[in-house]
């Protein structure tokens, strides 16, 4: 598997959460002067996609993240966009999270799945990172930190060879299996079947550096053509007409990674009826897991990175629901089956500096081997005692 | 249900898949059938029956430079008379000697003419005395070679592939038959290196391709979700292969 996947993972979930987020605040928008204490403005929105962004493309966070490293489990990663999501007012109950992360993780698989060729996952990440950049134009220094992160990224990737991109989109793809929930937006956009699976077109244009198909040419000893057949192929192809641009700013040409949500589409997701794949997943967590303190160390080590601003006494948070009711929020939370919750693991990391710097001692403590405290295994003792932080 | 243990040799049973269980192939010997299985951790071989694992060979991450950025797996089997080769990440293709029977498998030779990783390995034995090439191997570049087995491995044709993944690899009555990443198929004279053949095949990667020895068809399978089948033959006149779609 790929050790180049993880940067590629993180920046196009955190780009389809900030999509999903910002639809949602300015479907709940109230015009500044007629909102009550509670209420989103425009102001709200703008602030808590600032904050966001501020925590995603924080400097030392993104470094750690492009050194060439396994992707971790699905629990770590959902721990970090847990905590990501609070970077800021926004507060959002189990449920809506618990959606938040489903919508994201589909839709970024549908990406990866329908890319043409494999290098094309990198200009699915340009996209989602062109429309941070337009969520956050009016912010110079916000704006400056995301063309850093585009100038590492470019650095990082744009000499890896395609059969390296091969094993980038086969390491996503495994990440993503067994995955089957169905989203409303793509299930009225006929993309995904009732079942969970998503639809693969056989029209449209070849990607870029492929021929389209059926056409046999063969040739002599000598190398001269001598004959040409053709033969009817199946699909309705036609030739790209143009490469997606690799730089900085230019034409993606790829629609894959670009906003999908208007202020007016549906974002549901159906959770029942997908519980028939996941017995393999259910048995995953259960296995103790012997990488666990490696993760831990490295979530200690990135949330240490994660600056966040501690938001000043006054301010209330806000809470966002992604149901369109609070009682849909309650239900959904109630219904989910559940080999899809995901057992995040709770390390009380919050804003408190003084808080992460106990939980970076606590770390330490782990390392000292003349102190048995717990049994042999410490590995396996350490997730639950993480849980009684 | 095979899969490889991520502990390490032990009493192998019935386990859980290792993320990344990279290939599996039956290797038919002409004296025993074992079972071959690859991962990110290492290679395994097992009697045919599953029962037993007769040999264990650790990928050392020692090989790979110690600022590597490069993920290491073994992919691509293939068996050749009484040795059976496996491909690396690191393009190396380790050939291992297997005995009539028993555990007693050594790794007689490494291979290194591929500067990536090798994707995968075809094999058939030795044609007529004018065309001794009977193992290919293929790799993320793109680049074939075509070797001769034996007590020494003899590189007989470099075939380049200027960039495009090969992802798999068949070999007939002297004919190499690729599949590529940019959803080609081409077929090349495998003691000369002659393309013959050039097909279109399919709208994204060719990710597999299988073949009939007894009658000449070549199945390819690719992302595109279409599978085609292709007639090989060789022309009378001029001796060179041909290509006819079936389906």
């Amino acid at each position: 598997m790929s050790v180049r996947t993880l940067p590629l993972l993180f920046l196009n979930l955190g780009g389809e959460m900030l999509y999903i987020l910002d639809q949602r605040l300015r479907a709940q928008n109230i015009p500044g002067d007629k909102a009550r204490r509670d209420e989103w403005t425009e102001v709200d929105r703008k602030r808590v996609l600032h904050d966001i962004v501020l925590t995603m493309f924080n400097k030392s966070f993104i470094e750690e993240l492009l050194k060439p490293q396994e992707l971790y489990s699905k629990k770590a990663l959902r721990t970090i966009y847990d905590r990501l999501a609070h970077a800021s007012i926004m507060r959002l109950n189990q449920a809506s999270m618990d959606k938040l992360y489903d919508l994201m993780t589909m839709a970024l698989k549908y990406q990866v799945l329908l890319c043409p060729r494999p290098k094309d996952v990198l200009l699915v990440t340009y996209n989602h990172l062109d429309a941070i950049k337009g969520l956050i134009h009016d912010n110079p220094p916000l704006l400056h930190l995301v063309d850093e992160t585009f100038r590492q990224l470019i650095e990082v990737y744009g000499c890896l060879s395609a059969g390296e991109f091969q094993l980038i989109r086969q390491t996503l793809l495994t990440f993503f299996q067994d995955l089957h929930i169905r989203v409303s937006i793509f299930l009225k956009d006929k993309v995904q079947n009732s079942n969970g699976r998503f639809v693969l077109p056989v029209t449209g244009p070849v990607p870029w550096g492929t021929e389209v198909p059926g056409l046999i040419r063969m040739f002599n000893s000598k190398g001269e053509e001598v004959r040409r057949v053709k033969f009817p192929h199946g699909g309705n192809y036609v030739i790209a007409p143009k490469e997606g641009s690799f730089e900085v700013y230019g034409d993606r040409v790829l629609k894959l990674g670009t906003n999908m949500y208007s202020v007016n589409r549906p974002m549901e997701t159906h959770t029942s009826g997908t519980s028939k794949n996941l017995a393999s997943q259910t048995q995953q967590s259960i296995a103790p897991n012997p990488l666990a303190k490696e993760e831990l160390n490295f979530l200690a080590r990135l949330m240490g990175g994660m600056e966040i601003t501690k938001p000043s006494g006054s301010e209330p948070g806000f809470r966002l629901n992604l149901f369109t009711t609070d009682e849909e929020e309650e239900q959904a939370a109630l219904t989910r089956p559940e080999e899809l919750s995901h057992e995040v693991v709770n390390i009380q990391a919050t804003q408190d500096q003084q808080r992460n710097q106990e939980l970076a001692r606590i770390m330490g403590e782990f390392e000292v081997k003349d102190q048995p405290r717990w049994s042999a295994s410490k590995g396996d003792d350490l997730l639950a005692m993480m849980d009684e932080l | 249900m095979v899969a490889a243990d991520s502990e390490g040799p032990r009493d192998p049973g019935v386990r859980q898949a290792a993320p990344g269980a990279a290939d599996v192939h039956w290797c038919a010997l002409p004296f025993r059938v074992l079972l071959v299985l690859t991962s990110h951790r290492g290679i395994q071989m097992y009697e045919s029956d599953g029962s037993v694992m007769v040999y264990w060979h650790a990928l050392d991450s020692r090989d790979a430079s110690p600022d590597s950025t490069q993920a290491v797996f073994a992919r691509g089997i293939a068996s050749c008379g009484h040795f059976i080769c496996v491909g690396m990440w690191s393009g190396r293709v380790l050939v291992f000697d297997i005995p009539l029977k028993g555990p007693n498998i050594v790794l007689s030779e490494e291979l290194a003419a591929h500067p990536a990783s090798v994707t995968d390995i075809a094999s058939e034995p030795a044609q007529e005395p004018d065309c001794m090439a009977d193992v290919v191997t293929a790799d993320d570049s793109g680049l074939l070679c075509v070797w001769w087995s034996g007590p020494e491995f003899k590189l007989l044709t470099r075939i380049p592939g200027f960039g495009v993944p090969c992802n798999s690899v068949q070999l007939w009555k002297g004919i190499v038959a690729a599949g590529y990443g940019n959803g080609q198929v081409r077929l090349y004279e495998a003691s000369t290196g002659a393309l013959h053949v050039q097909i279109n095949a399919h709208a994204r990667a060719v990710c597999a391709l299988d073949l009939a020895p007894g009658v000449g068809k070549l199945l390819s399978a690719a992302e595109d979700t279409f599978v085609h089948i292709w007639k090989l033959s060789k022309s009378r006149e001029s001796g060179c292969t041909e290509a006819a779609p079936l389906l």
